[in-house]
């Protein structure tokens, strides 16, 4: 058991594993970009404007300021956990893509480290398209400090793929992923401060929150988008850090007792 | 010196030895045979030759390398064709082909070198562009093996490479194996199915519970476990012919409503049966699955 949670092995082998995701994305890429970016925008102009006409600012700001903070951090972490969950438990699973890979001289280190980077790339694209939307818009107050976002996107990429590719080593079938959505990703969604700020939460819930990496990735974007630094800098990015991490290092050891048994 | 080998190597799954001390030696340019009924342990055996699994115990070296220590390195000359397709179905033949040798660090430039040859070998030069999922069963296998080919690899594993194919399909693969062969390749492939082993195999071992229980070139199992004729004798009255015919058949085995008589006197036995009108035969040479049967016995493995 020991032996499967030895460090990572990094390596630039990864690059092919990375291109073959690449090229099957590329040949479908019309559709994913469309899905990256028509459902989270129409979420934020509907809900922005919508709302945003009943409520006076919110956090500050203007409703739909506010929410386009929240929806291109929440854009970002359902575009990595599907892609680590759907689409690489296909790879792994259903395809047995990664079996056909680990005949060559690649390592389950390499396909691992692939499919992270790719899924990073991938929910980077998904931020991006929010990004342009709030850019198009004039829903920032200083460029140069909105550029700031791009780094944080990357760095939740990081951590919403390490955590979901836990879920991947560990399930069954695609049934499995309901409970981490469930039970995960959709209280993140409303209790993170996606759509409201935090504070309007009673003290129990704001206390959950607090241990949510979503937080911790909204709480860096907004003041970004504000125009301000943020406060705490390093303790979000740690927090957002350690989730990515702990939980790439854990999904590795199980996808490895899983596959290398 | 041995191409490929394997030294008292052991496997365990939960409480059961799947693999319980294997050697097996492989020579260049030979073709050799892993037979077994289901669940013999011939695949985890190919799994632990390649370094996707930890042995519990043994040694193995291929192309002069340990296994698993150096695997990875191995394995950049080894070509494996595994027994479940795994293809990349949103992938024409050809990105088939290309995304496969970028694993093995071939730049761009040398594996479009290499695609023409391939596409011919497995004869699939007219369906270079088709997607995965317009291609027949037996396209995809050979198309599994022209994959297997892009490093050009001096050792080539293949996992039940025939199963599930129709006949056509089949002697399809056996031409493009042999002519592997000719060009000097080695060859490991499981199978169960014996008359594969026989035209293909320079030498074999039969698996059965994790142990070799037999090995050799197919003619010399044949010759040192089975008696050279079989008669298979169906029809009313069997019982009372065989106990007629004991000095002629060495070997009776009865088994539902068909009698095997293994015999030295084929034809002695079959002018025999000719006059007997209710009984039907067949008589025909030794096979290895009647070795194999013997050996594994009749019983149902899953």
């Amino acid at each position: 058991m020991l032996k499967y949670f030895s460090l990572p092995v990094l390596s630039l082998r990864f690059i092919p594993v990375w291109r073959r995701n690449f090229l099957v994305w590329k040949k479908l890429a019309i559709p994913a970009i469309l899905g990256n970016l028509a459902d989270p925008a129409f979420y934020m102009l509907g809900l922005g404007y919508g709302l945003g006409a009943l409520l006076p600012e919110v956090g500050g700001m203007k409703y739909l300021a506010f929410l386009a903070s929240g929806t291109v951090c929440y854009s970002t972490m359902n575009s990595a956990s599907f892609e680590a969950l759907y689409s690489g438990f296909s790879r792994m699973h259903v395809q047995k893509t990664w079996e056909a890979i680990l005949n060559a001289p690649l390592t389950l280190d390499d396909v691992l480290l692939g499919e992270l980077i790719w899924t990073i790339c991938k929910s980077l694209l998904s931020g991006l398209a929010i990004l342009v939307i709030v850019w198009a818009m004039g829903l920032y107050a200083s460029f140069a400090m909105s550029l700031w976002v791009i780094p944080v996107i990357l760095l939740m990429g990081f951590c919403f793929t390490g955590m979901a590719l836990v879920v991947n080593a560990l399930s069954p079938n695609y049934d499995f992923f309901m409970y981490y959505f469930t039970l995960v990703i959709t209280p993140m969604v409303l209790l993170c401060g996606v759509f409201y700020p935090v504070e309007q939460l009673p003290a129990f819930l704001r206390e959950v929150s607090a241990w949510l990496p979503l937080t911790h990735a909204i709480e860096l974007v907004r003041p970004l988008m504000q125009g301000r630094i943020p406060g705490g800098i390093l303790n979000h990015v740690l927090v957002l850090a350690a989730y990515g991490s702990v939980g790439y290092y854990i999904a590795l050891g199980l996808t490895r007792r899983r596959l290398l048994k | 010196m041995s191409f490929l080998s394997a030294r008292g190597l052991r496997k365990r799954y939960g409480g059961q030895e799947v693999v319980a001390g294997i050697d097996l030696d492989v020579r260049k340019g030979e073709c050799f045979g892993l037979l077994g009924p289901n669940g013999a342990g011939k695949t985890t055996t190919l799994r632990l030759l390649l370094g996707l699994t930890e042995p519990d115990g043994g040694e193995i070296q291929v192309l002069d390398l340990p296994v698993p220590a150096k695997a990875r390195e191995a394995r950049v000359k080894v070509g494996v064709v595994p027994q479940f397709d795994n293809l990349d179905p949103d992938f024409s033949v050809r990105e088939n082909l290309v995304a496969y040798g970028r694993y093995f660090g071939l730049s761009d430039a040398e594996i479009t070198a290499r695609l023409p040859g391939l596409l011919e070998f497995a004869e699939l030069a007219h369906k270079a562009d088709a997607n995965i999922q317009t291609l027949s069963g037996g396209m995809k296998r050979r198309l599994t093996l022209a994959r297997a080919l892009v490093n050009d690899p001096d050792l080539i594993f293949l996992d039940e490479p025939t199963t599930g194919l129709d006949p056509q399909a089949r002697h399809m693969i056996w031409q493009r194996l042999r002519a592997l062969l000719n060009q000097g390749k080695t060859i490991v492939l499981t199978t169960h199915f014996m008359e594969e082993a026989e035209r293909l195999c320079d030498r074999l071992m039969i698996m059965d519970h994790g142990r070799i229980i037999a090995e050799g070139a197919p003619r010399q199992l044949i010759e040192s476990h089975i008696e050279p004729q079989v008669v298979e004798v169906y029809g009313e009255g069997l019982d009372a012919w065989g106990d007629g015919n004991g000095q002629l058949c060495e070997r009776l085995e009865r088994v539902g409503e068909t009698l095997f008589c293994y015999t030295h006197h084929g034809e002695a036995v079959t002018q025999q049966l000719c006059g007997q009108t209710e009984l039907r035969y067949l008589s025909r040479p030794a096979s290895l699955e009647d070795v194999f049967l013997k050996l594994t016995g009749r019983d149902m493995r899953d």
